[in-house]
């Protein structure tokens, strides 16, 4: 371990740390724009040079190993010097527009300009102009005020896996553009916006709609994907104006996937802010007495079999709770979160978390990914792969569709059927997972879903067995899922009680007459159709297929307007806090199931959010176990079947919309449009 | 002055036949084997008691460099590479040494790259050389065909495998480590040192990059022995070298001759003098475009090598000799040379791609004296910030002309500014 003197303090750092690292570590900040801990190193910026001792030019700390007895010091007057040459330089060309510039406030230029700029210019001569460059929806270009630092080109080709950033041309010339002035098709675009550290990139959604000073930053947890990425959700007013993500090394690093980031604006279109009740085939808005009523009048009397409950994709634990507790008061047994129909095993924790964790990824030496596509299911775990792709010695293969994942992998075949070969050892894959440390497997939803998803599930369980995929201190079964929700609603027991149907028998109950009423707590993802006669019963915050076919909507509270409990695929318990309140006459989702309970005189025991956390973890203690992954103990689990050999449905057909909240965001809609419609759409001589 | 018995490159004028016969006829691959068999360690040995520095500008210790190389191999390869881009404005012996000598850069090649365990070496060569690049490659494939290198070069039993390499036209691709992202297909930009190409260079592996000169003196230092080639010059200056003599001379030309020559006397009996006469004598760019300009008091006396140069504050560089006489518009050349750097810098590094156009500008305004008289410092100041901030030289060698500008011209500047000023006031007040 090398010591060395940084500014008169001694340090001992381990070898091959960078000075900037070593300095850091002894709270020592040197000033720094190119340079980023999950990047390679470029050097490029110049601005975190050096005074090291005997040696003749000052040393660019990012990029210098420390070395034995080095004796650095970065305040020195040749150190300050070299900053504030370089800080010249970087001034020269930019064109100090930050009145209007979005980054105004939150700009690194700005800040150590204020600590190493001079307090006037010497360059005379006209400022460079650079044409802006279109990259896609939601990265808004500003090419003029560009300090070429290239994190954005080494975010894009490095974490993204995307190589479309680049610089052509020469000297002061260069200029960092899309090469062929094309969105850059990543689900992960919108993180260069938060890598800029200048106005080059700013987000186009946002675009001059507020100075971060205004905004009012509220710590949460995003639920467009089953990743559970920490987010800072920054409100003016009542608005949540735009998403930014927090570190959290175990879950999404720094990164964020768009959606996550830019469906924001969803929540300001197609909201239910009042009760409705539909009478003569029509919703009319109605108070929440009629509304309650309405219910009343249709439920009381019914006996639980004729009553059911599908929890959607978004709902926070707590909501869950409520309504369970509420179907069981009723005597229905019929209540189920796997809208989707997967066939997860609730009963064995194991069976249905990604057991690994994502930072176990890192770890992992062999993957095999079946029916999942993780670049579209949850890009920030895809890039995880991808990170752990970069660093070698990892055989990656997939059972599904041929998909660009943005690293190389063995496809083995879009049969399901194989993954009974691999159990059984016939297939050579089967040989690379038995030889791996560390091998994995990761379920995606497609798998689970399909009518055989219970044979599937017991397949990979096999090749979880018979290929040495759970071992002491490793468990690398993992369940990709696809919903905020659905690990909190299996822990839960959100699922069909003794002799009650899930969501399959639920819809065909419904059709078929034998259940008369449901209530959808945010779920939107099934075939309405399939309700039949039912009374339906829509608790949620936008207007979306749900609601569309109640009979009943009772506006409810989106996850930036309520405290609420999420638990990621990992089986990871985190909390959100409300960042503005509900609009209009909505309100946070388990007071109003709490509120209808009392009508159905059915009160149930609990009078605040803390009442029902304790409630929670009654029902399972995980729940207090917040921000920590809780290993699950592997048990056995799974039907044995046949396996069809067929290939899998995708579950997410367009990233972009894959929610209430994201179909009705206008972004989202451009990305679509951009993404996914481009190329299959005709557009005409006056589009656009 | 050099004897003619002891020159290197005896064909540096193409008299003679340049192909494998003439070369074998004029010693080159004499004995090769022989100097393979006493293996790498005594080739490297020689090579660093020979006391021969890089050709290519910095003058690093060529045999000192060999040694870096790792001494076993291991399952990365070594690589030789060979930097043939020369771009330096006024330099132009790589490319005799191509055209009419080029089996003394094979052979060389071959040898280098046997004292580094390399079994393959890369010849980056400018893209603009074209003929060169043909001459090079006749000479390579008739090195294969008589089996001096390839499979079991020279019956050594070592493999070696030669490439030639042409290059797309970017002066920076000269730096060693652009030059290797070049050849790797990259945009030539240069990488970060530490690590050095010796340890991690081209496709991650250990790697020498050498200027043409350096390796192709090489094989003929090894055949007539170290301490022939140290007896040549001044000690820590030693060898012969081509000096490139250019600008205001009668006879302008290549010409090998001993290292610490002084600069006079180089020019006297082998450019036919300065044009009018020594006394006509302006300036001197003693060493390619990046090294400062020296004035004729300096060029009186200065010798020509590598240390004296670095004491007058101005660098041997690749031995380019630029000779102005007093009709030179001395600011005029020095912006030309500012609008090169500022045409070639990568962009890569913000000192260089934002200073180089600075000085380019404010140069262009010096030549007709459109500034103020503060603005020789500023613009010296700008110099400073540039020089040592940079990732490669290219930001230190846009900077050393400005600098040998203002240092021996300026009152030449100053005369410029306020012609200019008065010129100005006269206008006004008609």
């Amino acid at each position: 371990m090398p010591k060395l003197t940084i500014d008169g303090i001694a340090v001992e750092v381990p070898p091959n740390t960078t000075i900037l690292q070593a300095a850091e570590s002894v709270g020592v900040e040197i000033p720094r724009f190119c340079y980023h801990d999950r990047l390679s190193i470029a050097g490029n910026c110049r601005m975190c040079l050096v005074d090291v001792e005997k040696s003749p030019k000052p040393v660019a700390s990012c990029a210098m190993p420390v070395g034995e007895g080095m004796v650095v010091h970065t305040k020195s007057d040749r150190a300050n010097k070299a900053r504030g040459g370089v800080m010249e330089f970087l001034l020269i060309n930019h064109p100090l527009d930050c009145p209007i510039c979005d980054q105004g406030g939150e700009c690194d230029l700005q800040d150590q300009a204020m600590a190493y700029g001079f307090d006037r210019g010497r360059f005379h001569e006209n400022k460079r102009a650079v044409k802006d460059k279109y990259m896609g929806p939601v990265v808004e270009t500003v090419m003029t005020r560009c300090i070429h630092c290239t994190r954005c080109v080494r975010f894009a080709t490095e974490v993204a896996g995307v190589p479309q950033l680049g610089a052509t041309g020469r000297g002061e010339d260069m200029e960092i553009t899309t090469y062929l002035e094309g969105a850059l098709s990543s689900e992960l675009s919108g993180n260069v916006v938060d890598l800029c550290p200048v106005g080059a990139l700013t987000s186009k959604p946002y675009a001059f709609n507020a100075r971060p000073w205004e905004l009012r930053k509220t710590e949460s947890v995003d639920v467009m994907d089953a990743v559970g990425t920490n987010v800072r959700l920054d409100a003016r007013g009542r608005v949540v104006l735009r998403v930014l993500p927090r570190v959290n090394e175990d879950v999404n690093e720094e990164w964020m996937a768009d959606k996550s980031r830019h469906a924001v604006d969803g929540l300001r279109y197609q909201r239910l802010d009042q009760p409705y009740v539909r009478k003569n085939g029509k919703l009319q808005p109605a108070s929440w007495d009629e509304a309650f009523g309405a219910i009343v009048t249709k439920i009381k009397g019914l006996p639980g079999s004729k009553i059911a409950a599908l929890a959607g994709d978004t709902v926070d634990a707590e909501s869950m709770m409520v309504l369970k507790d509420l179907l069981t008061a009723l005597g229905s047994g019929n209540l189920d979160c796997r809208q989707d129909g997967a066939a997860l095993d609730p009963s064995v924790r194991a069976s249905y978390i990604f057991n690994s964790t994502i930072a176990g990824i890192e770890q992992a030496d062999a993957i095999l990914i079946v029916g999942s596509n993780p670049r579209k299911e949850a890009p920030v775990l895809n890039a995880r792969i991808r990170k752990r792709y970069l660093r070698g010695g990892v055989a990656i293969a997939t059972v599904g569709d041929a998909i660009d994942l943005t690293y190389k992998y063995e496809h083995l075949g879009a049969d399901a059927g194989l993954l009974s070969r691999i159990a059984d050892g016939s297939h050579p894959f089967a040989a690379t997972l038995k030889s791996a440390k560390k091998p994995m497997i990761i379920v995606g939803m497609a798998a689970l879903t399909r009518a055989d998803g219970a044979a599937v599930l017991a397949a990979a369980k096999s090749v979880a067995d018979n290929c040495g995929l759970v071992k002491d201190g490793w468990n690398g079964f993992n369940v990709l899922h696809t919903a905020a929700s659905r690990v909190g609603g299996l822990d839960l027991g959100f699922v069909p009680g003794a002799g009650g149907k899930d969501t399959r028998g639920i819809l065909a109950g419904a059709s078929g007459g034998e259940i008369e009423a449901v209530y959808l707590l945010g779920a939107d993802e099934i075939n309405t159709a399939k309700l039949g006669k039912a009374f339906v019963i829509y608790q949620g915050h936008h207007g979306d297929r749900g609601a569309h076919r109640a009979d009943v909507v009772l506006p409810g509270a989106a996850y930036t307007e309520k405290d609420g409990t999420y638990v990621n695929t990992e089986g990871r318990v985190q909390r959100g806090l409300r960042a503005v309140f509900p609009p209009g006459d909505a309100r946070e989702d388990w007071t109003i199931i709490r509120a209808l309970s009392e009508k159905l005189g059915k009160t149930l025991p609990y009078d605040s959010i803390g009442q029902v956390r304790a409630r929670m973890y009654y029902v399972n203690p995980l729940f207090s176990g917040v921000d920590k992954a809780q290993a699950a103990d592997w048990k056995p689990f799974g039907a044995a079947g046949a396996v069809a050999a067929t290939g899998f449905d995708y579950p997410v057909k367009n990233y972009y919309m894959t929610d209430p909240i994201s179909r009705a965001s206008r972004t989202m809609a451009q990305c679509t449009e951009e993404f996914v419609l481009a190329g299959s759409k005709q557009m005409t001589g006056t589009h656009g | 002055m050099l004897a003619d018995k002891d020159r290197i490159f005896t064909n540096l004028y193409g008299r003679h036949d340049w192909r494998l016969a003439g070369a074998r006829a004029r010693g080159d691959w004499d004995g090769t084997k022989e100097i393979m068999d006493m293996g790498p360690d005594w080739i490297i040995d020689e090579m660093k008691r020979s006391g021969l520095r890089g050709r290519g500008g910095a003058g690093f210790p060529t045999g000192l460099k060999w040694s870096f190389m790792p001494k076993t191999e291991s399952d990365r390869p070594h690589y030789l590479v060979v930097n043939a881009d020369e771009g330096e404005p006024g330099t132009c012996k790589d490319r005799d040494m191509l055209r009419f000598d080029p089996h003394k850069l094979v052979e060389g090649c071959l040898i280098a790259s046997f004292a580094m365990r390399a079994h393959a070496c890369y010849i980056y060569i400018r893209g603009e050389f074209y003929n060169e690049a043909s001459n090079l490659q006749v000479a390579i494939d008739e090195a294969y065909a008589a089996g001096l290198i390839g499979d079991n070069a020279c019956g050594s039993g070592w493999k070696f495998d030669l490439y030639l390499h042409r290059g797309a036209g970017a002066y920076i691709c000269g730096e060693e480590t652009a030059l290797i992202e070049s050849l790797e297909g990259k945009k030539g930009q240069p990488r970060l040192k530490p690590p050095f190409p010796a340890g991690v260079g081209l496709y991650g592996c250990p790697t020498t990059v050498n200027n043409v000169e350096s390796i192709a003196v090489a094989p003929t230092i090894l055949r007539r022995g170290a301490s022939w080639f140290a007896g040549i010059g001044r000690p820590n200056n030693t060898g012969t070298k081509v000096f490139c003599i250019s600008g205001n001379v009668n006879k302008p030309c290549n010409v090998e001759d001993a290292m610490s020559i002084p600069l006079k006397e180089l020019i006297e009996k082998h450019a036919g003098g300065v044009r009018g006469g020594w006394d006509n004598l302006l300036g001197i760019i003693p060493g390619g475009a990046s090294v400062p300009v020296l004035p004729k008091s300096i060029c009186d006396t200065v010798l020509m090598d590598f240390d004296s140069l670095r004491d007058v504050k101005s660098g041997l560089g690749t031995a380019a000799v630029m000779v102005m006489d007093k009709s030179t518009d001395i600011v005029a050349a020095i912006a030309r040379l500012s609008a090169f750097y500022k045409h070639e810098s990568c962009g890569q590094c913000t000192p260089c791609r934002e200073g180089t156009g600075w000085l380019a500008r404010v140069m262009k305004r010096m030549v007709k004296g459109e500034a103020t008289l503060g603005e020789i410092d500023t613009l010296e100041q700008v110099t400073y910030q540039i020089e040592g901030h940079t990732i490669c030289a290219l930001g230190d060698a846009a900077a050393w002309p400005v600098q040998g500008l203002i240092r021996h011209f300026r009152p030449e500047l100053e005369r410029r500014i306020r012609e200019y000023r008065d010129a100005k006031v006269r206008d006004k007040a008609a």
